[in-house]
């Protein structure tokens, strides 16, 4: 594997560079203007100017945006009276056009690997990925809502990251993590990294204690109808109030909703992000909801990530961000909802 | 890759089937003909029917895969897709998205056995597909018992061929409805009953059982008293749809995908499940 080193005022020509070719967008630390054409909610465009600045912890918003934007196109149809093709529908065009995330957590990162293994049959997810390069920045300092070391993941970890950039004293040092990210640096003057700066690297990585990951595998082989009774639930049930803001921040919450939307006879299908917060979810044409109270639909979130995931495809579906942590109204945190589930006999 | 994309079908036929209008049989037809080729069903499997403008619902396929060149539906109007699909005429536009699920064993767990269908209600609509399938390759099963009951004698579906079944010594036909109804000599009773009165045997035996949760709830006893065991017993399951291909997560039952590993499973598989359906 290449690794460069690179200083920041190469990183900003570098950025500049790739926004001649590429969308490339980096965090937006304030709130963007609404409705900008090909926006991705969270984070703005990098075009030419402006040095990168990154927050400590997760970005504000994460990367899911861009392999499963909302709303995504399906099909499209005409609904015109005595049109000849009235109501056959049409697959869109998918955009070809490469994408440049800059400013990628580690945890961020792994969502979009975890995120991979049920949408592996997706047409749009996968078009998505092919034309999206990730360039991540490790994380020097972690907040007291992250534990991606918990979720298997690092602070320091490069994983799904096409250029991972770690700082040095005096810049960064740069591990090209795929063809994706070597096109990234091809044509670039930048000199190889020290040989001292990586064994740094490995060092610290090694330094890097992998918390009580092991301890929360052991859930995974839990009897699923012990975990599902426990009597944890009510009481979590009960402050939860099914906002559903968990569910949009996370980067590994992926489900969605289909609908028709019809615009002056112009018509396509589309799917955005949804919710199992929402009662809506589940609810059947008949007026019968398998999981119509809250605490059955809060559970259902937890296990989801904790149990029916791993079950299904093996590592839990989620990273350690924290944003849910964060965010919560009711400072639900899911570290304590592990506790108490390792806990459950 | 899984395709969101539905296969264009214009409809052929709509027969009204009950006495309430709310349930009509739609005949489609592919209007491309390597998609009428590509299309390959097992009974018990569904299907996303598609509407331009107002999105897609999951339907039983009702038709069998012996009865080439067309499929069938049968359609409850409930909801916002179904209402829509109801004002449709013949001649209209529509799309078909699937084969979707897993559909029932027939040509595995079902071969050789005698075969028991129990149905409530509109559930009739896959177990129809499956008799048909069954019938068309006959001495591949034992003996073959149906059990189908409705709320009245015109709440009844596909009657002109529960008439042509009866006609046939090679299935044992038990038709029944809920209370007396002038006009009706059959026999009356809740399915439940029937299928006690019946009492199939389990030896060498399956049953699909489909109908509402509480037929299923009150026919399972009777069949155990007399020995019927929950791997013998195959039920249909349904939860909200949206994508039909084990990506959204809407039809989840704790783990388990009902339209992925579904809608088809045992009754020993669905007590593992939370209940969530």
């Amino acid at each position: 594997m290449k690794v460069l080193k690179v200083t920041p005022a190469e990183l900003d020509a570098m950025m500049q560079q790739w926004s001649k070719a590429h969308r490339v967008y980096a965090p937006a630390l304030v709130k963007q203007p609404a409705a900008s054409p090909n926006c991705a909610p969270g984070w703005r465009r990098v075009d030419g100017s402006g040095a990168l600045t990154l927050s400590t912890g997760p970005t504000p918003a994460s990367v899911k945006t861009f392999f499963f934007p909302q709303p995504e196109t399906l099909l499209t149809y005409t609904l015109e009276n005595n049109h000849p093709d009235k109501g056959l529908m049409r697959e869109p065009e998918k955009s070809k056009e490469m994408q440049v995330v800059v400013g990628v957590r580690p945890c961020d990162a792994r969502s979009v690997l975890l995120n991979n293994l049920p949408y592996q049959e997706d047409p749009f997810f996968q078009a998505n990925r092919r034309r999206t390069a990730l360039v991540g920045f490790t994380c020097d300092q972690s907040l007291s809502t992250c534990f991606c070391t918990q979720m298997g993941g690092s602070p320091l970890g490069s994983e799904g990251l096409d250029l991972a950039f770690s700082r040095t004293q005096d810049g960064f040092i740069v591990e090209v993590g795929s063809a994706k990210g070597e096109a990234l640096v091809t044509g670039l003057d930048l000199a190889p990294a020290d040989e001292s700066e990586i064994t740094a690297l490995a060092a610290r990585r090694q330094k890097e204690v992998k918390a009580s990951s092991t301890e929360l595998d052991t859930l995974k082989g839990r009897e699923l109808g012990k975990l599902y009774d426990a009597p944890l639930w009510q009481p979590l049930g009960e402050s939860c109030i099914n906002c559903g803001a968990c569910t949009f921040i996370c980067p590994t919450c992926y489900c969605f909703d289909i609908q028709d939307e019809v615009v002056r006879g112009q018509g396509r299908r589309i799917r955005y992000w949804d919710s199992c917060m929402f009662p809506l979810y589940s609810l059947h044409t008949s007026g019968h909801n398998p999981r119509g109270q809250k605490v059955q639909r809060t559970r259902n979130r937890f296990l989801h990530k904790l149990k029916y995931f791993p079950d299904r495809f093996g590592p839990f579906s989620c990273v350690g961000c924290g944003r849910c942590v964060q965010d919560c109204p009711v400072n639900i945190d899911i570290r304590e909802v592990m506790n108490d589930l390792l806990a459950v006999e | 890759m899984i395709s969101y994309m539905p296969y264009p079908v214009r409809i052929d036929d709509i027969v009204v089937e009950t006495e309430d209008g709310n349930l009509k049989t739609f005949k489609l037809v592919f209007e491309n003909e390597t998609h009428a080729k590509a299309w390959n069903h097992v009974p018990g499997q569904f299907a996303m029917l598609s509407l331009a403008g107002q999105g897609e619902m999951p339907i039983g396929i009702a038709s069998s895969p012996t009865e080439e060149g067309h499929l069938l539906f049968t359609v409850n109007r409930a909801g916002k897709v179904s209402t829509a699909l109801h004002q449709m005429n013949i001649g209209d536009r529509m799309g078909v998205r699937g084969p979707l699920g897993n559909g029932f064993p027939v040509d595995t767990a079902m071969k050789g056995k005698n075969i028991v269908i129990i149905a409530g209600g509109f559930a009739v609509t896959t177990l129809r597909a499956t008799l048909l399938s069954l019938l068309a390759r006959r001495p591949d099963y034992g003996k073959i018992t149906f059990i189908y009951g409705a709320r009245t004698p015109g709440m009844l579906l596909y009657r002109d061929e529960l008439k042509q079944w009866a006609q046939r010594e090679d299935i044992d036909l038990h038709i029944t409805i809920d209370r007396e109804a002038p006009g009706w000599d059959g026999l009356v009773g809740f399915v439940p009953t029937i299928a006690g009165d019946v009492a199939p045997s389990p030896d060498n035996s399956v049953a699909l059982i489909c109908g509402p949760p509480i037929m299923i709830k009150f026919t399972m006893p009777p069949l155990e008293k007399i020995g019927w065991t929950d791997d013998q017993v195959y039920l249909s399951l349904e939860n909200r749809m949206k994508c039909g291909e084990g990506v959204c997560c809407h039809c989840n039952v704790g783990p388990t995908l009902v339209c992925k590993d579904g809608p088809v499973f045992t009754r020993s598989q669905v007590k593992q499940l939370p209940i969530e359906y």
